[in-house]
């Protein structure tokens, strides 16, 4: 298994980015996810790894050899494509002896190896059919499988679920968990889904506007957001994030609200705000209601989720809604007055003008 | 369930049930539909059945009114039907001095000869009447030269046909060969890189189909005779190329936008090379543009007409113009000229039925997720 390392990596078509200069390693056996919505750059990454698309700047290392201006088939990695790309006139088990047949394994190897994987993914009953009468499922184990028998230094996906129905994909998730658990190798998977990223990576690396905005284990990246973006965009319904107004201690927040800063961050927040402007930022679970809670606010709405209903209430007025998780038992009238704390442990604050989060000296 | 199971189809259920498909009125529109099939099939297949009769019909019997369509054959099918009895003036059969009835054919039957078919192969030359009389009694012609020699002809040596044919399957067949393989080369490249002013070099292409070619056979011509390829298989085999790569650039570029490109990157990540990922998963599924392409290609190439007349003499002239210019002695020898266009049909049919497999089967169909 390979460690990649990128190095001022970028791509550009014609003027415009598509991936701003990045850098980023990967560790061998590592399962990093790049995460990010569509047209952020992800693919193209995915695809400058592979050597499909060619860099315009910068360097692509594999296991220390530079691999940047290799044609994909010198790079020993596999690519497993959200249209699962099964070549239509081969039978299944011709699409799996392909990579081997390029690698002239000989053939009482390459039967072994078939035989191995086809037995690990349970598609032995499909070898002699055509991709074109496979369920979806089914494509997308003989997709893995055709890239698992070459043994490849790294493995890249771009959506491989992305075509599978949501039940089915949930399934296959687990599957590719636990492939990647037992041949504990490199992998680089993108998608959009951030329940996908959180339950498979090792590592997210979120993207948006061609940049890297937050490399992470999956619990930072949603307990620790770097910046406003990566706050919003991971967890459904995203971080809450409320514009206020800081001065000695005290955020005053819509709805003459004020909220008193927990110690650790009054020395940061003092320090980098200049006008006191500043963006509080807490999960929905984060949040309690209680009868003598230190904010106030007014039930705009609620839904239920199966596990836990979603209470959302204005802050102020209805421009400023908060998300607040609670038990499934909990309902509220529309309109009522409810008074909320938040967790200090689960509060953070951004610089509206920088759009970072702030950060506390030391341990956070 | 288990009962199902057993009792349930063993093979797909081919036949439709759906309503408006099995209701009585359906089933007539389908009947009708059937009838004017059968007629349009007759109407088309007709002119071919024609030329099928010429090639064997006597050169009076080619031009007669009204149209004789009943070959005779002694003792055949249809051959007591065709002999009818002379009739007296009174209306009684006319006997014969042994008694039997006379016959005459009928109007709507001609005699069946193979002189347009041993026309074709040999040259012929007119014989007097003195002549004819004693290659008669000569026992040294065979069959062939027999069946001339009853239209007072004898054959001074083989034609010139063999050798057109062959002509007509070289061009036509390298040409075809060499533009949908240039075609694919060319549509390929067009349809998988960004090429600077694509539009303007698929225009230009395209572009050359926009004159008629007789347009241009002059100056061809004149290129042709100063470069010395004039009359040759390979000026030809050029030229036919060059004609066709057009149509096969722009159709295959068509056939080939239609396979995802994701294919072949799938193939270059499993460790083959450009020109192998073609090889292997592009051609393979691109089979139905290319059997579409090579029939439209060779059937211009085969049919082509007035450039074969402008720029080829003897060595390479090609089947089109050697139909055209048949001789006979004094008159068109319509047998002649109707052998050498169903011999003309065979390779095109035989083309067409070969790929017709590929012309209607979708092969990537369902293999892509859409």
């Amino acid at each position: 298994m390979a460690t990649i390392e990128l190095r001022q990596v970028e791509k550009k078509f014609g003027q415009l980015h598509a991936v701003k200069p990045m850098d980023l390693t990967i560790h061998s056996g590592e399962f990093v996810v790049l995460l990010g919505p569509s047209g952020c750059g992800k693919t193209t990454t995915l695809r400058m790894i592979s050597g499909l698309e060619a860099v315009t700047g910068g360097h692509i290392y594999l296991d220390g050899r530079d691999v940047t201006w290799l044609h994909p088939s010198e790079r020993d990695i596999a690519f497993v494509f959200q249209f699962f790309a099964l070549y239509p006139h081969m039978t299944v088990l011709d699409n799996i002896r392909f990579p081997l047949q390029a690698q002239r394994v000989p053939r009482a190897e390459a039967e072994k190896r078939v035989s191995e994987i086809v037995k690990m993914l349970q598609i032995e009953h499909l070898l002699h059919l055509r991709p074109g009468s496979l369920s979806g499922g089914d494509r997308q184990r003989v997709a893995l499988a055709r890239a698992l028998v070459r043994r490849p230094a790294a493995f890249l996906m771009d959506e491989p679920l992305g075509a599978l129905d949501a039940d089915l994909r949930e399934s296959m998730r687990a599957e590719i968990k636990r492939l990647h658990i037992t041949n504990n190798a490199t992998t680089v998977y993108v998608t959009h889904d951030q329940l996908e990223a959180m339950a498979l990576g090792d590592r997210i690396v979120v993207m948006s506007a061609a940049e890297i905005q937050q490399v992470g284990s999956p619990s930072e990246v949603y307990y620790k957001p770097a910046n406003l973006f990566v706050a919003r965009f991971i967890g459904s319904p995203g971080m809450n994030l409320i514009n206020g107004r800081y001065a000695d201690g005290i955020v005053y927040l819509p709805g003459d609200n004020r909220y008193a800063v927990p110690e650790s961050w009054r020395a940061p927040l003092a320090q980098s705000l200049k006008d006191g402007e500043v963006i509080i930022g807490f999960r929905p679970e984060s949040a309690r209601i209680t009868e003598n809670g230190a904010l106030s606010a007014r039930v705009y709405s609620s839904d239920m989720h199966g596990a836990f209903n979603m209470i959302h209430l204005a802050l102020g007025d209805e421009t400023n809604i908060v998300n607040v998780r609670v038990d499934r038992w909990v309902t509220y009238a529309l309109d009522t007055p409810v008074r909320f704390d938040i967790d200090p442990e689960g509060v953070r604050f951004f610089d509206p003008r920088s759009e970072k989060a702030l950060r506390r000296g030391g341990a956070q | 369930m288990a009962r199902f199971e057993e009792v349930g189809p063993r093979s797909p259920i081919i036949e439709s049930t759906r309503v408006d498909l099995v209701h009585p009125r359906a089933r007539l529109g389908v009947t009708i539909r059937a009838i004017v099939a059968i007629v349009i099939v007759a109407i088309m297949l007709f002119p071919v059945v024609w030329l099928a009769l010429t090639t064997i019909k006597t050169r009076p019997d080619a031009v007669a009114v009204p149209p004789k369509f009943i070959p005779y054959f002694p003792d055949g099918l249809l051959s007591d039907w065709c002999m009818v009895p002379q009739l007296n003036k009174d209306g009684t059969p006319k006997l014969d001095k042994n008694g039997q009835p006379v016959l005459k054919e009928r109007a709507e039957c001609f005699d069946v000869t193979l002189e347009g078919i041993v026309g074709l192969f040999f040259e012929r030359r007119t014989l007097t009447p003195a002549q004819q009389k004693q290659y008669m009694e000569s026992p040294e012609f065979g069959w062939a030269d027999r069946i001339l020699l009853k239209r007072g002809l004898v054959i001074t040596g083989p034609s010139d046909f063999v050798n057109r044919f062959r002509n007509s399957l070289i061009i036509a067949g390298t040409s075809t060969v060499l533009a949908v393989a240039f075609g694919l080369l060319a549509a390929y490249a067009f349809s998988r890189w960004d090429i600077k002013g694509k539009p303007d070099f698929l225009f230009f292409i395209l572009s050359t189909r926009m004159l008629p070619p007789v347009v241009v056979t002059i100056p061809i011509f004149l290129m042709y005779r100063q470069l010395g390829i004039y009359d040759t298989h390979i000026g030809m085999i050029l030229l036919y190329t060059v004609f066709n790569l057009s149509l096969s650039v722009w159709l295959l570029k068509g056939f080939l936008d239609e396979i995802p490109k994701e294919y072949e990157e799938a193939a270059l990540v499993d460790g083959y090379s450009r020109m192998q990922a073609f090889r292997k998963v592009v051609l393979p599924q691109a089979a139905t543009g290319i059997a579409a392409t090579t029939v439209f290609c060779l059937i211009f190439a085969w049919n082509e007409y007035a450039f074969s007349l402008m720029l080829t003499s003897d060595v390479a002239r090609t089947m089109p113009p050697a139909i055209a210019s048949t001789q006979g002695a004094g008159g068109l020898e319509w047998a002649i000229i109707a052998t050498a266009s169903m011999l003309f049909l065979i390779p095109v049919v035989v083309i067409t039925f070969a790929l017709r497999q590929h012309l209607l089967r979708g092969v990537t169909f369902g293999a892509i997720r859409q």
